[in-house]
């Protein structure tokens, strides 16, 4: 058990590599009970949301996902999130555990709209089917028609008898589902999820798992990828940025910095050499220290090892020779384009 | 866990075993088992100078590296070369066919200073109970 923004989770079960895999071929379930709520209620709910997200969440329809970046004036991330239209005047955000209270003071402080914004996260515990699998464990938990909800599109029922919201969304590359329950129903519909999933023989995943599949399919992690100081353009998320809505924070510097282009930007690689790069890694051209690795591991799916590293624009794009400094020496990589892992279907 | 008896262990989770004058040294059961699959090593060169409690080289799991420490001082004379294909071979068998280095051995006594098994048993225990 490792601790985790205070909360202790495991790194693994039984194994990242059996559980990496049950994820790409099977299900797995993961406990992601850590991740932050926050409620936002009102006639101008959405607009207290378009004032701050890059995203438009005035497209969303009752009942529909989207995800987006909270950002400050330099176009940087205050945090990445999921926005869930529950209806025209409630909105569910789903952030991330460790920016949690910031993200909290932030849509306080800048709340012109007279919103109702509630932290809501202790009321929930959120578990994630994920899987080619999952639809088939799923649907045997719930009253909703989960084989007709669409990616990014969630429902709210009963799943395993108890009221909850239940999500097409996941951070795994994979098909799946994300259900957010009370709390207080946590164990036993941990318990209930396990039992009706034995029979595809369905895996408990920890965060090595759901590192190496996020990683596979190049979704970023805070603190990582993104941070307050990186923008969704540098990121490779320029299509959360919907410039032509109205104002909103960071907007005006977003616009300069499309206009001008980026400096930097994240950018995929693969191992060449014998070595695995590591999270802060150098990266080198010609021994010269151009960037970091931001995630890297090997990739369980492809049996490589891969990364993401933040480049000056000159040297990210696939097929450029770089090095990776791993414990002092300079080993062979090549930058290689993302995701480096897509389902079939 | 079962260690060795006739083994000597580091605080550091290697072991060393003395076979005909030489040391082969490897990591503990214990070691592999916080580490997770290990799907990497990399291992000194032939002829290296090895310095006790210098680090020789690194075993990787998905999850994490492991920088590995020369229990003894010695100059390596062989590397276990089927761990470059088989880095499994130290989950499987950590204190057999997933040894990692043979030195040659310049001072007995650092051998002593090392842990008996049952000491070590007793460290592990102390350490996770942290």
């Amino acid at each position: 058990m490792i601790d985790f923004g205070g909360w202790e989770m495991p790194v693994e079960y039984t194994g990242i590599i059996g559980e990496h895999q049950a994820v790409r071929t099977g299900v797995g379930v993961f406990d992601v009970s850590h991740m932050g709520e926050i409620e936002i209620r009102g006639p101008q709910a959405v607009d207290l949301i378009d004032s701050l997200c890059c995203n438009r969440a005035a497209s969303l329809r009752d009942g529909q996902a989207q995800y987006t970046g909270l950002l400050n004036a330099q176009g940087g991330f205050v945090d990445d999130l999921l926005v869930h239209r529950i209806d025209a005047q409630h909105f569910f955000l789903c952030v991330n555990a460790s920016n949690q209270d910031s993200d909290y003071a932030w849509v306080r402080d800048n709340n012109r709209f007279e919103a109702d914004v509630v932290l809501t996260s202790a009321d929930f515990a959120q578990i994630a089917i994920q899987g080619p699998r999952a639809l088939s464990v799923a649907s045997g938990l719930t009253d909703l028609h989960l084989d007709s909800m669409r990616y990014y599109w969630f429902g709210r029922g009963e799943f395993c008898g108890v009221p909850a919201m239940v999500a097409r969304t996941g951070y795994t590359g994979e098909d799946g589902f994300e259900v957010y329950v009370p709390s207080s129903e946590a164990e036993g519909v941990w318990q209930a999820i396990l039992a009706e999933g034995a029979k595809e023989g369905i895996l408990p995943c920890g965060l090595g798992a759901r590192n190496t599949l996020r990683l596979e399919a190049a979704m970023s992690l805070y603190g990582h990828e993104i941070d307050d100081r990186t923008t969704p353009y540098e990121a490779g998320l320029g299509w959360i940025v919907k410039l032509r809505k109205p104002a909103f924070r960071g907007r005006e510097a977003l616009v300069r910095q499309k206009a001008e282009g980026v400096s930097r930007k994240i950018a995929g690689f693969e191992m060449r050499g014998r070595g695995i790069a590591r999270d802060g890694y150098p990266v080198l051209i010609e021994g010269k220290e151009v960037g970091q690795v931001t995630s890297a591991s090997p990739a369980p799916s492809l049996d490589k090892n891969i990364g993401l590293c933040i480049l000056p624009l000159e040297y990210s794009d696939p097929g450029t020779r770089i090095d990776i400094e791993i414990r002092g020496r300079p080993v062979v990589a090549e930058t290689i384009p993302i995701p480096f892992y897509k389902r079939k279907n | 866990m079962d260690y060795p008896t006739d083994y000597f262990y580091s605080r550091e989770h290697e072991w060393v075993r003395l076979e005909n004058g030489t040391a082969i040294v490897g990591i503990t059961d214990h070691a592999q088992d916080q580490l997770g699959d290990v799907v990497f090593v990399e291992l000194p060169t032939m002829g290296a100078k090895l310095e006790a409690e210098g680090p020789f080289g690194a075993v990787e799991s998905v999850k994490a590296v492991s920088d590995i420490y020369a229990p003894i001082s010695g100059d390596v004379i062989e590397v276990n070369e089927a761990l470059l294909d088989a880095p499994e071979l130290i989950n499987s068998d950590p204190h057999g066919e997933g040894w990692l280095v043979k030195l040659t051995v310049f001072d007995r006594s650092e051998i002593q200073r090392l842990m008996k098994a049952d000491q070590y048993a007793k460290y592990v225990a102390a350490e996770s109970d942290e």
